[in-house]
């Protein structure tokens, strides 16, 4: 769609598209995606570092409460989670409509997590 | 009668694929790849769920890392960290124009996949040959459910990457950018199955 007289064949609004600076989208210049590719190999060390964290924090937690181990482990893939989502889904510079569907859907997740815990007031079958 | 061909194939096309949606500001393809995530968050958060429900609601509860292979996992959960990895890579050289070293890293990607698989089938073999089942106990019918789903969506981007590493790359020849972009939703779609392993990992084999 980079010839403006297709674009208008099929009803696209030229205009429109000029006037759109995109600062995700692939007119980075070649020096900013070799910095942006650095950045993906540091990503993808600490990732690594962390995934041996989390192994390693398992042997030295056995003999602490179950409970120890689950908050440990649950806080080490959270930060592996926001590196993965953060920097290689782009969501530290994504667009506001992203930013709204992502919300309403952390909002119905949580909301997921939670119910089980209502089965404590549920009387069928006690 | 020329003029009418190129009107109706122009009326066709799908706008937005390749240049961002003024009132989005993102392409089509990573607005619906975002809300088909959404979706998938829905469909394992309800697994995620359910195993709250069972585990907080067992007596007793076994514990994934005296039978399942820990070693194993750790070195799976490392493979799909260096996909996903590579899909960037890829993205980032299609982004520079080189479809070559593109498509080397597609192929990278798609190798870890299916050394993932080959690790996950070997777990599978062993839990069956212990009888190990699903129908077992609650633990093991989760395991399997999560994880085989998890594998399923492993080999649904195994199919799509080499779709595109085949007859999909011609997009290369004419559209090169939307190529780039497909490339892009295919990683996001990939990147999510990575973080769902990274709270499988621990949840199923550590605790």
């Amino acid at each position: 769609m980079t010839d403006p007289a297709a674009a208008v064949e099929a009803g696209v609004d030229v205009h429109e598209h000029a006037g759109v600076g995109d600062p995700n989208a692939h007119h980075h210049s070649p020096e900013q995606i070799r910095a942006e590719m650095r950045v993906y190999l540091a990503v993808f060390a600490g990732l690594g570092v962390l995934t041996a964290v989390t192994v390693g924090a398992f042997y030295a937690l056995r003999s602490f409460p179950v409970r120890t181990a689950i908050i440990v482990a649950l806080i080490i893939a959270s930060i592996k989670g926001f590196l993965v989502a953060g920097f290689f889904m782009h969501l530290l510079s994504e667009k506001k409509v992203i930013y709204g569907i992502l919300i309403l859907t952390v909002i119905f997740f949580i909301f997921l997590m939670t119910l089980p815990f209502g089965h404590h007031a549920n009387p069928f079958g006690s | 009668m020329d003029a009418h061909a190129s009107v109706g194939h122009a009326e066709l096309e799908i706008p937005y694929n390749v240049h961002p949606r003024p009132d989005t500001g993102v392409y089509n393809a990573k607005l619906g790849v975002w809300l088909f995530l959404a979706s998938e968050v829905m469909l394992f958060g309800a697994l995620f769920s359910s195993l709250i429900l069972l585990r907080t609601g067992a007596e007793s509860w076994p514990r994934g890392y005296e039978f399942l292979n820990v070693k194993l996992a750790t070195f799976n959960t490392f493979i799909l960290i260096l996909s996903s990895v590579t899909v960037v890579m890829a993205w980032s050289h299609l982004r520079l124009g080189n479809l070559k070293k593109g498509r080397i890293y597609i192929s990278a990607t798609v190798l870890c996949a299916l050394i993932f698989l080959t690790a996950k089938a070997f777990e599978y073999s062993h839990e069956f040959h212990e009888h190990r089942f699903p129908k077992t106990n609650n633990f093991l019918a989760i395991y399997f459910t999560m994880t085989g789903l998890h594998g399923l969506h492993i080999l649904g981007g195994v199919i799509v990457f080499l779709y595109f590493l085949g007859p999909g790359a011609k997009m290369w020849l004419h559209e090169a950018e939307r190529y780039t972009n497909r490339i892009e939703v295919v990683g996001l779609y990939w990147h999510f199955v990575d973080l769902v392993w990274i709270f499988l990992f621990p949840i199923l084999y550590l605790m």
